[in-house]
């Protein structure tokens, strides 16, 4: 069987999409988490449920949308709500769980723990990001999170200038004794590889590497060590899963 | 709130009657959709300032009123403009400076602020940034606080649950209550009364409204009391919480208003261009907003191809096939 091509971002988005259960109900932003979102539903969880923190329930998304407020949203869903209803559903005690969030920043620690707020003092910013939005409501509320990441060593940092959004906090206890709900980050999606939290430590580990890119790598482009023994390499997108990609999810290429 | 029949007005004298320099301030939409940009630029036109808005993700209106020298104080959750300014550029660049104070939330912890308002209660609980630095870094100072009266002494407050193990959360955070002076919203459809038709997503617009002294709805469409008592379970805002309606069509735009227009990419991409640089910026409010006399000359400068092009479809409520790159 021959290879087919494919670009970086593709199989990042294939990465995360994979990690999607069917019957999920997805939270994404606007970006390559909803193109995962939507590739997710069409290839291996036809029954998740896509949905806005603006309110917009299982919207068609015949066009990309370039926020979570465009009109593209709004359209063919079954319910149009608003913001509180949209949060409810996530700090909801039965509906919560079930959801998963699709999440970026600027930065990340070994907890999954995140900062989109700012870089340097956060009273005399470096660089001043847009803030939370609902990613801290999200990471705060949900079952399960995964997060796009480029793999940077400005990125992978020991300590967050500023903790947006709560990750495992400092370890295993760290939300429980916080007073958060049980959830918290299973997945991190890179442009060199994935990772996961250990059950045990809730520390960061390699779980693949992206065809082509050593464990070294990917260590050296990052300001905290991992395991990495437990990697292998990440299957590249199949034929399928870059048809669908390219003729349903993004066809304008406004995203990949 | 206003029980009058009649609360039909023009955008210069309402603006000019409910906004005035320090208030506190609210606007609706969300990033690039139904942000009542006429009467922001009405505010930046009459020049008001030292304003203290309070936002969730409310975008293009919050980083122009920013932009033009405004907004002294800001509340906010989220300071971007989807894929248009990922990080809003004159907001940034404000924050660089030190030329606004500004306090972190979160999206839901600000919903949450504008209901306690609109429930008329102190506070309200929410499980969300327990652990974060939105709970222990305050950005404005415990001192500013104390000084000030119009805003509470804590930025919020983390309790054990009173109901020891019920609802199975053993600490709550606690958001204190927005009641600004004036919350300005662009909805589709409003009659004289104050009565209020939204189409599409609500956003926070109903919480902002409620929670407000002051409520100013500019709208596409003027319609008949009537018309919109023929659906009443499409109406979201009762009249008597509204204090003047005023009749702007295209008022969302730059931003998109769903089932009337798209969002103009051009313009939010040039305004990207304009606002990252300080002198291409001067030019952008002196030739887009003190230049021109209202929103229809904004209108007309704009033409009317320009407008054709992100006239919204019939079926799906957005610009098919606008061109957004």
């Amino acid at each position: 069987m021959t290879m087919p091509d494919y670009t970086l971002k593709e199989l990042m988005t294939i990465a995360a999409a994979r990690e999607i259960r069917d019957g999920d109900i997805v939270f994404c932003g606007t970006g390559i988490s909803m193109v995962a979102a939507m590739a997710a539903k069409n290839i291996s969880a036809p029954n998740s449920v896509i949905f806005f923190e603006t309110g917009a329930i299982d919207s068609l998304l015949e066009e990309v949308p370039l926020a979570v407020s465009d009109s593209r949203v709004m359209f063919w869903t079954s319910v149009n709500g608003n913001l509180a209803d949209a949060f409810a559903a996530m700090q909801n005690r039965i509906t919560g769980p079930h959801v998963v969030g699709i999440m970026g920043a600027a930065q990340i620690d070994k907890y999954g723990n995140l900062n989109s707020t700012a870089i340097g003092d956060y009273f005399k910013p470096k660089v001043r990001f847009s803030g939370s939005g609902g990613a801290c409501d999200v990471a705060s509320f949900v079952g399960r999170t995964i997060t796009f990441m480029q793999h940077e060593k400005r990125k992978f940092v020991e300590k967050l200038d500023y903790i947006t959004s709560p990750g495992w906090l400092d370890g295993p206890d760290g939300r429980k004794k916080a007073g958060l709900p049980a959830g918290g980050p299973v997945s991190v999606i890179t442009n060199m590889a994935s990772m996961g939290f250990d059950e045990t430590t809730k520390e960061m580990y390699l779980t693949g590497f992206f065809p082509g890119i050593t464990s070294q790598k990917i260590l050296d482009n990052m300001g905290f060590e991992i395991d990495v023994s437990r990697a292998k390499e990440v299957e590249p997108p199949t034929g399928y899963e870059l048809k669908v990609l390219r003729e349903k999810c993004d066809p304008q290429r406004l995203i990949l | 709130m206003n029980i009058s029949k009649n609360k039909e007005a023009g955008l210069k004298e309402a603006v000019k009657k409910y906004v005035s320099p320090g208030c506190h301030i609210s606007i609706g939409g969300f990033t690039a959709s139904r942000n009542p940009m006429a009467a922001v630029y009405e505010i930046i036109r009459q020049r008001i300032d030292n304003l203290h808005l309070y936002a969730h993700s409310n975008g293009q209106g919050v980083d122009e009123l920013i932009g033009a020298g405004c907004i002294s104080r800001l509340e906010i959750a989220y300071a971007g403009n989807g894929r248009f300014a990922p990080t809003c550029i004159r907001f940034k660049k404000a924050v660089h400076k030190g030329s606004i104070e500004v306090e972190d939330y979160s999206n839901y912890q600000m919903t949450l602020r504008f209901l306690a308002g609109a429930m008329g209660v102190p506070f309200l609980p929410t499980r969300s940034s327990l652990g974060t630095d939105i709970v222990s870094k305050w950005g404005f100072s415990s001192k500013m606080r104390k000084l000030d009266t119009r805003i509470p002494d804590q930025k919020l407050m983390v309790i054990d649950n009173p109901f020891g193990s019920w609802g199975d959360a053993p600490k709550l955070v606690l958001v204190p209550a927005i009641n600004c002076d004036v919350t300005i919203i662009h909805a589709q459809k409003a009659d004289r009364e104050g009565t209020v038709r939204m189409e599409g997503l609500t956003f926070s617009d109903i919480e902002q409204v409620k929670s407000a002294k002051h409520v100013i709805v500019t709208c596409e469409e003027l319609v008949e009391p009537d018309f919109l008592k023929a659906n009443p379970d499409q109406n979201q805002i009762p009249s008597f919480c509204v204090n003047a309606v005023v009749h702007v069509p295209y008022g969302a735009y730059p931003t998109a208003c769903y089932r009337y227009y798209d969002y103009d990419p051009n313009y939010l991409n040039e305004y990207r261009r304009f606002a990252e640089d300080d002198g291409l910026y001067k030019i952008y409010i002196e030739d887009f907003i003190y230049g021109l006399k209202d929103h229809e000359a904004l209108l007309n400068k704009m033409g009317k191809d320009r407008l054709e092009k992100i006239r919204a479809d019939l079926r799906t409520g957005y610009a098919v096939g606008l061109d957004r790159r």
